[in-house]
């Protein structure tokens, strides 16, 4: 079987399971097992974004998790409007749906992706990391010292957002609403993917001086990369906020930004299934090993050992082996 | 004669204390093959540089078509008809011969900004793709990643991608380094008749084949052009001859 079958046939099988497990605890009755596999789904979201801009654009944003933070106090903030019938500011009410709130984030997130995008990627390498890095600890103090909304305490959400025709407050429901999200967002980044855009995002990841030689300017295609992966990353954080009913700054912190860097490795990076893998691996390491120890972190570090020195295509490279671009 | 397609105009760019290229002026017309030749350290690769788009100039300007392009971003400049190879190939690595033509394609129609129709089932672009790997002889070898290919096959799918872009003129950085005898004859060749689509301005190391191609030739020392002329006026020259080419004239 040639790798891009058996990278097909991975993906179909994790997306079943992904789907099969929690539907069995439901059976079960078995609701901690759901929301763990909310918490998966919501994370890999969070990925899918940032490996649009890390798998396929070679972008390294040690900042991601500025956009989940800020999609989480979009959520936060909306619900906490909504639930004491203030306005937001100047008379806008906030709102406690679902969908309103996503659009919200996203556009808020993209728009803060832009701006930071658009200062960092003037540099490369060590310095694109360390100000993505910078932009997010700017985000986090900005929260911690912010009172209105919580400040370092965080805010709580009382009562979870609305999605039509559904109910959120039953992890099973919730669970089908993040799965579906989770689905959207790898049809879009494997559309993205193939697409013209891909080949020339992709393109300049491996050589910049040639692509802007026949003319595509690597500015311009990163930047709106940069701008795609913000926008799904700050939808997931709007999810996540739901999932766990609160939001703080250490949503924003940089050990976050970490973990979605190392959920990316462990997974596969530019894979299409590398997030969904990578945040299986993290979500379990930490179900499993935290239960047996404290310092289960400690094993999750070997395991990225092992994988950055002798599996660099993550899971998914280990299994199917190296991806085809054709 | 016609306007030439492209205008060097007085560049001059200095690093410090060392003015890498001096006061160069020179012009590409239509139909030929201008070749620019000088020892190491003459300031070659900076003058592709500035042409390129790669190096800003302290003064003088670049005129393509009778357009100034001297303040244009290097993928600007390759929009509007400059097609460089490079001195080191320089390719996309993990894509294939195919794409990496199919890539440039994409680009000389500007439509990079396409997010869901996939590229790789673009048959027209497939098809155009493979007729220009097949006018360098790669097609057989169109699906082989380019960090697989031979050393002279990439020298020949650097050639196909400028030819896709199907540029005002070729700007090639030493085409012939590393090809043998009966790759760079088949080279020869190909720009003997490539040279009527498009002028081709040629840095090149291999003399047999500069003298054999080129309808003019500059001689760079110093960051200085010191002279212009046919073959036969290149030879003669004292200058030349006593910086450059040695006591020996080339054969």
């Amino acid at each position: 079987m040639d790798s891009a079958r058996k990278e097909w046939l991975l993906n179909a099988v994790m997306a079943g399971a992904l789907f099969a497990v929690p539907l069995w605890a439901l059976m079960a009755n078995e609701p901690f097992i759901i929301t763990l596999a909310t918490r998966i789904a919501i994370l890999a979201i969070a990925a899918v974004g940032l490996n649009i801009a890390l798998g396929l654009g070679g972008m390294v944003s040690f900042g991601h998790a500025l956009y989940l933070g800020l999609g989480g106090y979009v959520a936060g903030i909306a619900a906490h409007h909504a639930f004491n019938g203030t306005p937001v500011f100047a008379g806008l009410p906030g709102t406690n749906q679902m969908l309103i709130i996503w659009g919200v984030a996203m556009v808020v997130s993209g728009a803060l992706a832009a701006i930071v995008g658009a200062l960092s990627l003037r540099t490369s390498g060590i310095f694109f990391i360390m100000i993505t890095l910078a932009f997010a600890q700017m985000g986090f103090f900005f929260t911690l010292s912010w009172p209105a909304y919580g400040g370092e305490d965080g805010l709580p959400i009382f009562v979870r957002n609305q999605f039509p025709g559904l109910n959120t407050a039953r992890p099973w429901h919730l669970f089908v609403i993040a799965y579906g999200v989770l689905i959207l967002a790898l049809a879009a980044f494997a559309l993205l993917r193939a697409a013209r855009f891909g080949a020339a995002l992709m393109a300049i990841r491996q050589n910049p001086d040639r692509a802007a030689a026949i003319g595509i300017s690597p500015f311009g295609i990163r930047l709106v990369a940069f701008i795609l992966s913000g926008m799904i990353t700050g939808l997931a954080g709007a999810m996540m906020a739901d999932l766990t009913r609160f939001v703080s700054p250490a949503m924003m912190a940089w050990t976050m930004s970490g973990e979605l860097i190392v959920i990316i490795i462990l997974g596969g990076v530019g894979r299409l299934f590398g997030p969904v893998a990578g945040a299986a691996i993290l979500v379990g390491f930490e179900v499993f090993f935290g239960g047996l120890t404290e310092h289960w972190k400690l094993w999750l570090g070997l395991v990225l050992l092992g994988v950055v020195l002798f599996a660099r295509g993550g899971l998914i490279g280990l299994i199917a082996g190296r991806g085809q671009h054709g | 004669m016609a306007d030439p397609v492209l205008e060097l105009r007085g560049l001059t760019r200095r690093f410090g204390a060392l003015t890498a290229t001096d006061d160069v002026s020179l012009t590409l017309r239509r139909g030929e093959i201008h070749a620019l030749i000088g020892p190491n350290g003459a300031g070659k690769s900076t003058l592709m540089g500035l042409i390129s788009g790669k190096i800003a100039p302290d003064a003088g300007e670049v005129w393509l078509g009778g357009q100034n392009i001297t303040r244009l971003s290097v993928a600007r400049r390759a929009q509007l008809g400059l097609g460089r190879s490079f001195q080191v190939s320089s390719l996309i690595p993990e894509y294939s011969a195919l794409r990496n033509v199919m890539l440039a394609l994409q680009a000389r129609q500007g439509h990079s900004y396409r997010f869901l129709r996939p590229v790789m089932r673009d048959q027209p672009l497939r098809a155009e793709a493979r007729a220009i790997l097949a006018r360098v002889g790669l097609d057989a070898r169109a699906s082989v990643e380019a960090a697989f290919l031979s050393h002279g096959e990439r020298r020949l799918l650097e050639i196909a991608v400028a030819l896709a872009l199907a540029p005002r003129c070729f700007l090639l950085d030493e085409p012939m380094a590393g090809l043998g005898s009966e790759g760079t004859a088949r080279l020869v060749g190909f720009l003997r008749r490539l040279k009527q689509e498009a002028p081709i301005l040629l840095v090149e190391h291999d003399m047999d084949a500069v003298f054999r191609l080129a309808d003019r030739i500059s001689v760079l020392v110093y960051g200085r052009v010191i002279a212009t002329g046919t073959g036969p006026e290149i030879r003669a020259n004292a200058q030349v001859r006593a910086v450059y080419l040695g006591e020996e004239a080339p054969t």
